[in-house]
């Protein structure tokens, strides 16, 4: 302990000095958190209005006719959205299906064999630009290679091109999972003189589970919503149908097409639509924040 | 610098170490090692940070290997046979030198699995015959009484000392010859320290162990045999007694008296 190295550890002035600089700390404390607080509600404020907005219109056009008829044609007196939520079902479940493997083997390359080869680098550079490219060049793409080719728009075609926004997420969250578990953990499963593969699949993929899911969670979510990559590729469809390679119906293309309608019941309908992606895009979030927190 | 060791005749070397020289990358970071472990006793390794230690303690399971610009040169001998010999599976020699570490790492799965999951490597197990190994390992690592009712809880609910004890038992679980200890304290509290220190004193009955510490009270009160090195060299190497008596080196005598620099 040297305090007294420079005379008494008391100096008036120093106080002084130290009041005035504590002052002008809190001025800018103030000013900073008032600014925080003014953006953070701007932000809520709209967030709030769409919630409200989806609930109170997605309530009022919600009824048993919406989960079991088909959607109908305008100014009709019945219809619902059973083909389409259907579609969306499926198309949503088995691009997760075919995403999912693809992205979490990527990933484990990426985190445990390829961390600093030529070919990890690559491939981490590309997926992050497969990141963030916009879907509706992804709908294009599978236009141009799938649908061009079999000239016939398809649910099969609709599966590819929401895979393909599927993997990349789905590579990025278990790569960073991986590497979020500590290299002792590796170790100390390697000193057993435990193979690597069964050190990946036994002890830190099963570590990284909780947030692997969640970015599987967050990846379907994401294509719940998405309209862009199906309105190239599934199309849509007036009628039931769970045959793949027939045009299939889907939910945001359906409210994207009746929103945009004249039509009362087709506007109607399309809000319920919202309510429906909406409370299972809420669901889903919630699901995976509660797994993520049950595991840090 | 060679250092040349005499063990004490009475005593059977179970680990040799003949001129050892290893690499991180360019970096010179043992020096012509030249050591015998004694079998059945615990051997300590002491020194500065950076010294070397726990880099010659991961020579001796090849743990270096999970690296690709680490080398090392020369030669490990477990009862005459050479361990770095490539054509030797990295598992089998892992399977005879188990190794723990110094941050518990239990698995991400139940405290039974823990230690089974080891033993599942090596051998096929009846049900009740890997419900004995692992009752016997966790008896031997002193954690039995502790967990014995909750086998089916993650190994991550236990206390940090237990989680040690949970490793120790998982390493000595798939039964090898020696085991290797890599500050195995320095995240503990004093009573799981005390425990741990304990146990160690059980285990070379059976055991030839092998501890890296920073702690010199830690390996003049649990180690038979210690070591000193410094920047990469063995400077001595004897009973523990004797060295911490009376030094034969000035190195030696000067960092154990706290007056290095």
């Amino acid at each position: 302990m040297s305090v007294t190295s420079s005379g008494s550890a008391f100096d008036a002035n120093q106080h002084l000095a130290r009041l005035s600089k504590h002052r002008a700390r809190k001025r800018i404390n103030v000013v900073a958190l008032t600014l925080s607080l003014l953006a953070m509600s701007f932000g809520i404020f709209w967030l709030v209005w769409i919630l409200f907005d989806t609930i109170w219109l997605g309530i009022g056009g919600l009824n048993l006719a919406v989960f079991t008829e088909m959607t109908p044609p305008p100014q009709a007196e019945t219809g619902g959205l059973a083909n389409a939520i259907f579609g969306s079902v499926m198309m949503v479940s088995l691009a997760t299906l075919l995403g999912t493997p693809i992205g979490v083997l990527a990933g484990v390359y990426l985190a445990e064999y390829g961390q600093k080869t030529w070919l990890g680098s690559t491939t981490r550079f590309i997926n992050d630009i497969l990141l963030s490219a916009p879907s509706i060049v992804i709908g294009l793409f599978i236009y141009a290679v799938v649908v061009a080719q079999l000239k016939s728009f398809s649910g099969f075609a609709g599966i590819l091109a929401l895979a393909l926004i599927v993997i990349p997420v789905v590579i990025r969250t278990t790569e960073n999972m991986l590497s979020l578990i500590p290299n002792a953990l590796r170790e100390a499963a390697y000193a057993l003189g435990t193979p690597k593969w069964k050190v990946i699949s036994a002890v830190t993929l099963k570590a990284a589970r909780a947030g692997v899911i969640t970015g599987v969670l967050l990846a379907l979510a994401r294509i719940s919503g998405e309209t862009a990559p199906l309105l190239f590729t599934a199309l849509s469809n007036q009628f039931w149908t769970s045959d793949l390679s027939q045009p299939m119906a889907s939910l945001p293309v359906t409210i994207f097409k009746f929103a945009m309608s004249p039509y009362e019941n087709w506007q109607k309908l399309a809000w319920a639509g919202v309510f429906l992606i909406t409370l299972g895009v809420l669901a889903l979030n919630i699901l995976a924040r509660v797994l993520f927190r049950n595991k840090h | 610098m060679d250092f040349k060791v005499e063990l004490p005749t009475t005593e059977r070397s179970k680990l040799a170490v003949r001129d050892l020289n290893f690499y991180y990358g360019g970096f010179h970071a043992l020096k012509h090692i030249n050591l015998d472990i004694p079998d059945r006793k615990v051997t300590a390794f002491i020194g500065p940070s950076g010294c070397g230690k726990s880099t010659l303690l991961r020579t001796f399971n090849r743990m270096f290997e999970l690296y690709p610009e680490q080398r090392a040169e020369g030669q490990i001998l477990l009862d005459g046979e050479e361990m770095l010999n490539k054509k030797l599976d990295v598992s089998l020699v892992r399977a005879k030198i188990g190794m723990v570490f110094q941050k518990p790492t239990p698995f991400p799965m139940s405290i039974y699995d823990n230690i089974a999951f080891g033993v599942r490597l090596f051998e096929e197990l009846s049900r009740s015959e890997m419900d004995e190994r692992v009752e016997w390992a966790l008896k031997k690592a002193a954690l039995w009484n502790e967990v014995k009712d909750k086998l089916g809880q993650s190994g991550s609910g236990l206390s940090g000392g237990q989680q040690q004890r949970l490793c120790i038992a998982r390493g000595i679980a798939i039964k090898p010859e020696v085991l290797l200890l890599d500050e195995p304290c320095s995240a503990l509290d004093p009573i799981s320290t005390g425990k741990i220190e304990e146990l160690i004193h059980e285990l070379k009955t059976d055991y030839t162990v092998v501890i890296v510490t920073h702690n010199m009270q830690q390996a003049a009160r649990c180690s038979d045999y210690t070591a000193y090195m410094y920047l990469g060299d063995l400077v001595e190497f004897g009973p523990t007694g004797e060295l911490f008596m009376k030094p034969k080196k000035k190195d030696t005598e000067d960092y154990i008296t706290g007056r290095f620099g």
